[in-house]
């Protein structure tokens, strides 16, 4: 209950946030943080709760931001364009679902890390030109539309994987990370249930890659199917505390502020800080931000 | 004519990729640790290599003398640092947990590679880096052909360590079945310790050679550890040898891909290889068992 309250003021907070300040560099950082919780909470569902490390989400963020693109940049609605985005990479994900699931542990992470790269090769090679918007989109840009949309995005995104992980399905998808075997023994057919938090997860992702290309003025397409997407969302996912739903709020919130301040005056920098604190989590504190902080007030509450 | 020609820089960049996946392969067969900073260790000996010839003029195939054992050392190090915690948990956490921590690695390694020498790409220009040798009507650059002798040696060198050795022999009884290996006395984790560093030397030897015959830069780690992925699932596990001519497969089908198909393609060839031979044939082609 504690974190819904958060999580409804945090909203309210973000909703609020442009009736006080115009200042776009604020609200540049905010859809950043935006698109950042949706990449991390959708990688969080099929990596943190059905336990598939998949390396090549940013195939889906790439083909979202593929298919709205063009779409939206050729006249057609954004909110099409975005269901477009979002079904072309969900069906890309069902179909490289099936056979992948096949391939277990190192071998599926592998695998979806291949698949991606010759989808950003291919994709370089194809389209080598930079993308930008008409000059008379540029006219009318406005940040306010691009603020509110990646903010319904990351609630929305929250929200449904909030609501998934308790009910029946969601702890099915849990089971089969725990014990595959022991999840189909007691009935939970294990390759349904990974393919629908793949299909979620999809889904997401290409909705986030669909506000990045209505959200950026020009960008090379290649640029959205970069490995770097993927590693984010699992730095972001891990660091915050994979397999709860705050957890991926919480580490894109560190994440993007932290690699801001540093961007300022070291470039790349914070991969570097970022790269070693993930170690650490993963050695030590396997819940991430989100254990240390219980771990702190468990111990300042027995202490007082 | 350019199909024979294409062949032969085929089958020399082969024999690197080969030596690249017997280093992965080392590990991934003993520890069950999958380690995918390998490229980004094969990146640091690429630039340890190139600093010594570019500094102090020391001839890059005599440094490499050098770079192996400091790289070795570099694997104690990380063994200890970090993959020590890992081997204690079973088969697929410590996997998995490999995986996540060879990736935290490869971020840091990058990132850090970047800030000391920037994103430049580099390479080793000796005096005789021109030099080819003209066979009928082929050209072979000696320097890429000296790379593949090189690496055939590393690699004869290690087998019969293996084979004869001491501690190659509780190398490869730990990785048959680490608990019989265990039971007959054999120190288990120490064996794990040298297993790994070995790893990491073969890691920047393969660089060393890289920067010589092609470029380095520090984006180049993801790039070969793909490489070197792909031919371990070509491959198979456990065979130096077999991971020598995996290595030589896909450097075949390559420049096949870049005759048929134009050189943008090349590196999806290998890629899409990779899927096929997972889906089909996990076990590796030349794999006896899964």
């Amino acid at each position: 209950v504690k974190t819904l309250v958060a999580g409804i003021s945090l909203t309210v907070l973000f909703v609020a946030l442009p009736l006080f300040t115009a200042r776009n560099d604020l609200l540049n950082l905010c859809v950043q943080i935006f698109l950042a919780v949706v990449l991390a909470q959708s990688w969080n569902l099929l990596g943190g709760y059905a336990g598939q490390i998949n390396l090549g989400h940013a195939a889906f963020f790439g083909l979202g931001a593929l298919v709205t693109r063009t779409l939206w940049v050729g006249g057609t609605p954004l909110i099409v364009g975005l269901i477009a985005g979002a079904l072309v990479a969900t069906l890309y994900g069902i179909i490289i679902g099936i056979p992948a699931f096949r391939l277990r542990g190192a071998y599926f992470a592998i695998g979806t890390l291949g698949l991606a790269e010759i989808l950003r090769i291919t994709v370089g090679n194809l389209m080598p030109e930079i993308s930008t918007i008409s000059a008379r989109e540029l006219a009318s840009y406005n940040m306010l539309p691009r603020y509110y949309l990646t903010l319904t995005m990351a609630v929305l995104c929250v929200a449904v994987v909030a609501l998934l992980i308790p009910s029946r399905v969601g702890l099915g998808i849990r089971a089969v990370r725990e014990d595959e075997a022991a999840a189909e023994a007691t009935g939970v057919d294990a390759l349904r249930h990974k393919l629908l938090a793949l299909t979620i997860s999809t889904a997401l992702a290409g909705l986030a890659g669909g506000a990045f290309a209505y959200y950026h003025v020009s960008y090379y397409p290649q640029h959205t199917f970069s490995p770097a997407w993927t590693f984010d969302a699992v730095l972001m996912s891990f660091i915050g505390g994979v397999g709860t739903v705050h957890g991926p709020v919480l580490g894109a919130l560190f994440y993007v502020i932290i690699r801001e301040l540093l961007a300022v005056k070291l470039v790349e920098f914070h991969l570097i800080i970022f790269g070693v604190l993930f170690i650490l989590v993963v050695l030590f504190l396997p819940g991430g931000l989100v254990e240390a902080w219980n771990r702190a007030r468990r111990l300042i509450s027995r202490n007082s | 004519m350019i199909l024979t020609q294409q062949l032969i820089l085929g089958l020399l960049v082969g024999g690197l990729y080969g030596l690249a996946a017997a280093g992965l392969s080392l590990t991934f067969g003993v520890l069950r640790v999958l380690n995918v900073a390998h490229g980004e260790l094969l990146m640091l000996g690429g630039y340890g290599t190139f600093w010594l010839f570019t500094l102090w003029r020391i001839d890059p195939f005599l440094s490499l003398v050098g770079i192996g054992p400091a790289m070795f050392v570099l694997g104690l190090v990380l063994y200890w640092a970090l993959f020590q915690f890992v081997v204690k948990a079973h088969e697929e956490v410590r996997i998995k947990n490999s995986l996540l921590i060879g990736f935290g690695l490869t971020l840091a390694l990058h990132a850090l590679a970047i800030r000391l020498w920037t994103a430049d790409e580099r390479s080793v220009t000796t005096a005789y880096a021109g030099e080819v040798l003209r066979l009928g009507g082929f050209a072979i650059p000696l320097l890429r052909l000296s790379s593949l002798v090189f690496a055939f040696a590393i690699l004869t060198a290690l087998h019969l360590f293996l084979a004869r050795a001491r501690w190659g022999r509780a190398i490869r009884a730990t990785a048959e079945d680490w608990e019989a290996a265990a039971l007959m006395g054999i120190p288990v984790g120490k064996t794990y310790l040298i297993a790994f560093a070995l790893g990491t030397a073969l890691a920047g030897i393969a660089g060393g050679l890289v920067s010589i015959s092609y470029s380095i830069s520090p984006s180049i780690g993801i790039e070969w550890t793909l490489k070197a992925l792909v031919v371990i699932v070509l491959a198979g596990m456990g065979s130096l040898f077999g991971s020598f001519a995996g290595g030589i497969i896909l450097g075949l089908a390559e420049a096949m891909s870049v005759v048929f198909l134009g050189g943008p393609y090349r590196e999806v060839v290998g890629l899409i290889l990779f899927l096929i031979v997972l889906l089909v044939r996990p076990q590796g082609l030349f794999g006896a068992r899964a």
